[in-house]
């Protein structure tokens, strides 16, 4: 005998559910983009990261995001907890790709408290790639979402990450991965600083080297903003969970990067 | 060829309303009890199924009766309040709406099909202090019929909700300790099982609503921490 509140779906997906029984919910911006939107006013999210070290692995971003050349916003928050033990870090035009995010997360708590239990850490990969995939006509039409995802594993014990395309394909990377604007200098730091052993205080250092690189290269990354007190986001995600560094450590080892950075003025400067 | 009998609604209700309550009488209770800091869901449970569930943030659910019957019906809040959630905003999921459509569904079973539900269900909601507005706990109680009340301190259901129910009016007081409610309702479910007196740790599932827990309050409690707490 069927109990219902009028809905017809049966399952443990949330998305589905939306599809099937609310479907004037379901985020769908390939059908609501007309070709020829101007995508510069569209905000974008612009560099993020996830490698892995020592405990788990490490999730990064900056904060900026941009409209063509302009500033959107300076404090925007781009890597999210999806539930106790994974992240998602996005890249993008930022309205899709933080729906995503949101979409995601409770996607994974409406399956864990259907079915009683969460599902493993491969199986949200492969949920968000499904995701990712049904945001292709959107992407087609300009607003790419490329998420980094990035969990724990608790069954084999071992931080993982994956990166997407747009059309759904999942690549699990095994030691680091960056996308964005800022990507590939992120990505290029990250290739020399990168140490699977790494401490958590090496590893937090990695990561904002990485960053500050990023936003040295691409303007539209934001990097460290001291003059504001806008620190980029590091999240750490291991067998007890997800911790974000703090705003004071994260400022002091820039100020360490700086310090090393810093040149006497020469060649060309005045004396 | 037979003729059918003529049989007055009041029969058809009242048989069906007899054939619910057996069906949820030879079935275990459950309890629901405030405590200082929060709400308090226990019920005999000898099985890994559970009777005891999570719809959101700040609301649980606990069913007694056929365990298939009840179970959908947990889903169902989930998928509602998800749903809810999703279209407005967290804050937004309250007890009351989704007892309301429980209250529905199950008058719509009752009125309609040949079977009536054999299932009692109890919708918590714990309080939160940081919300203006929304700082009282809420327990409904949802019957097979759709008939639905609310309750202050405590609420039973489930097969021995009667005599439970008086072990309870004369013991429980407001603003109990945890470890004091879980003993009150531990000793009202050995109660319930007086016929067969093996209440322990073991097999009683027991959930908590945290008021002070950040995001989703719901916390299952293992069979350690169980006796722990019991000082089994």
């Amino acid at each position: 005998m069927p109990i219902s509140f009028g809905g017809r779906y049966q399952g443990s997906s949330f998305s589905e559910l939306l599809g099937i029984d609310h479907a004037q919910l379901v985020p769908d911006w390939g059908r609501l983009c007309p070709v020829g939107l101007d995508l510069e006013g569209v905000p974008h999210g612009t560099t993020v990261l996830a490698f892995k070290y020592a405990d788990g692995v490490i999730v990064a971003g900056d904060r900026l995001a941009t409209e063509g050349h302009r500033v959107a916003s300076r404090d925007l928050e781009k890597v999210l907890a999806t539930d106790d033990y994974s992240l998602i870090a996005i890249a993008g035009a930022a309205g899709p790709a933080l729906e995503m995010a949101r979409l995601m997360r409770i996607e994974l708590e409406h399956y864990e408290k259907i079915e009683g239990e969460r599902l493993e850490l491969d199986g949200k990969a492969n949920r968000l790639s499904q995701m990712v995939r049904a945001n292709l006509p959107a992407a087609m039409q300009g607003l790419v979402v490329v998420p980094v995802f990035a969990g724990y594993d608790l069954r084999r014990r071992q931080g993982r990450l994956w990166k997407f395309d747009v059309t759904g394909g999942r690549y699990e990377e095994t030691e680091y991965e960056a996308t964005g604007s800022g990507g590939l200098y992120a990505r290029e730091s990250l290739k020399k600083s990168y140490d699977a052993s790494a401490p958590r205080e090496a590893g937090l250092r990695a990561a904002i080297q990485a960053l500050a690189d990023a936003a040295d290269e691409d303007r539209a990354t934001g990097g460290v903003d001291l003059e504001r007190g806008i620190y980029p986001i590091v999240n750490f995600c291991t067998a007890s969970g997800i911790e974000r560094a703090g705003d004071e450590e994260i400022d002091r080892i820039y100020r360490e990067i700086l310090s090393t950075r810093r040149r006497v003025p020469a060649r060309g400067g005045r004396r | 060829m037979t003729m059918p009998f003529y049989v007055s609604p009041e029969q058809v209700m009242q048989d069906k309303a007899e054939y619910a309550r057996k069906g949820i009488a030879r079935g275990k209770s459950s309890v629901t009890l405030e405590y200082d800091a929060g709400v308090l869901l226990m019920a005999e449970n000898p099985s890994s199924l559970s009777k005891i569930g999570e719809i959101y943030d700040r609301i649980a659910f606990a069913g007694v009766g056929k365990f298939s019957e009840f179970d959908q019906l947990r889903k169902l809040g989930v998928r509602y309040a998800d749903t809810r959630g999703y279209a407005y905003s967290r804050d937004d999921v309250r007890a009351k709406g989704l007892a309301n459509a429980y209250s529905q569904a199950m008058g719509e079973v009752f009125t309609r099909e040949l079977k009536p539900l054999e299932v009692e269900v109890i919708v918590a909601e714990v309080g939160d202090d940081t919300l203006a507005g929304h700082e009282r706990n809420a327990i409904y109680r949802v019957q097979f019929d759709g008939s639905i009340s609310d309750h202050k301190g405590f609420c039973v259901i489930g097969g021995a909700a009667e005599e439970l129910g008086s072990l309870l009016r004369s013991e429980y007081r407001d603003g109990l300790p945890l470890k004091e409610a879980l003993l009150l309702g531990y000793r009202a479910l050995q109660r319930a099982a007086d016929r067969e007196p093996n209440v322990t740790a073991d097999n009683i599932e027991v959930c908590l609503l945290e008021r002070h827990r950040a995001g989703r309050k719901f916390r299952r409690l293992d069979t350690d921490t169980l006796r722990e707490h019991l000082g089994t």
